[in-house]
């Protein structure tokens, strides 16, 4: 992350994100799937990075081998054709947008910091520092309920950071500045998309 | 280009390469740039340098002064264009990075020794 000065002075906090060049690998459509939607491809590695299937499956549209495919579900597909580069300035200024990464992994991690639990006394003889106190009541009902707070795996998990604002677009380059923070570590996947707003029609 | 060279080539773009040097200690008159009503100016803000914090285009300055009896402190990002200059007015002689001490001073026990081996 870094900051950029608007027009007025105002400082904003903004993410770089190397957005494309992405490629039309596959383009879905009623009559041959059931549905529509294009399926897009970035990152590109060697070919024997890839194997066979993957690598036929590129040929078709005579792509280059790209690790990560991704489709999205469009109405209408029409504007696409095979082999078409999708770039930054897929995306407008002040457009706002959803942000889809796997968030930073912390493993196993206990109720303090998965939870915000509170912690117990560290002295006076106390012997509860991180415990997690009681788990629901007795005999009635004689079970923890489901959805109990308790520790496990916090982080790496699919996580959607809604109605973010594309700040700046550099079409050379392929970047987004968008604002506000993303997902995951420096050099992770970003998958984004058009904002979806509840309520309201496409 | 790796991703670091991308955001300082981002950064390059908005970083003033014509800021004096400016150490903890100084007394500093700043040009802050204010919008009323659709027109804008610059006011001066003087005062003493009591912080700094080094991070590319998030560099900022910590200014404090005694105004009307109360003391004020504003911290600016040095880059940003809402500061329009930055003057030293005096170098001060300061043993330690942060003056925070200077909060719990009044009067003639706020002022720094000034020194002569920096130039204005």
């Amino acid at each position: 992350m870094t900051q950029i000065f608007d027009e007025t002075g105002v400082a904003i906090p903004v993410t770089v994100i190397q957005a494309g060049p992405c490629t039309v690998t596959q383009i879905k459509t009623e009559q041959t799937d059931g549905y529509s939607a294009v399926q897009v491809g970035y990152g590109e590695v060697s070919a024997k990075a890839l194997n066979k299937p993957e690598l036929g499956h590129l040929a078709k549209s005579e792509a280059p081998p790209l690790r990560h495919l991704q489709e999205y579900r469009l109405d209408n597909t029409g504007e696409f054709e095979l082999g078409q580069q999708i770039k930054a300035d897929a995306f407008e200024v002040g457009q706002v947008v959803d942000v889809i990464g796997t968030s930073i992994g912390r493993g196993f991690a206990g109720y303090q910091k998965r939870h915000n639990f509170k912690r117990g006394p560290m002295a006076h003889g106390s012997k509860n520092h991180r415990l997690p106190g009681s788990t629901g009541a007795g005999t009635t009902p004689g079970r923890v309920y489901p959805g109990k707070r308790m520790a496990g795996q916090l982080g790496n998990a699919r996580v959607t950071v809604r109605k973010l604002k594309v700040v700046r677009v550099d079409a050379d380059r392929n970047l987004l500045l968008i604002k506000g923070a993303v997902p995951g570590k420096p050099g992770a996947l970003l998958n984004i998309v058009p904002a979806k707003v509840v309520g309201q029609k496409k | 280009m790796n991703v670091q060279e991308v955001i300082r080539s981002i950064e390059a773009e908005q970083l003033k390469d014509d800021l004096p040097v400016i150490h903890v200690g100084d007394t500093v008159k700043v040009g802050v740039v204010i919008q009323e009503g659709g027109k804008e100016r610059v006011q001066p803000y003087e005062g003493t340098v009591i912080a700094m914090r080094n991070g590319g285009i998030n560099q900022t300055i910590t200014v404090r002064r005694i105004f009307q009896g109360v003391g004020v402190e504003r911290v600016f990002l040095v880059h940003s264009p809402r500061v329009a200059s930055i003057k030293v007015l005096r170098r001060g002689k300061a043993r330690r990075a942060k003056l925070y001490y200077l909060r719990d001073r009044v009067g003639k026990a706020t002022r720094l020794k000034q020194r002569f081996d920096r130039p204005l």
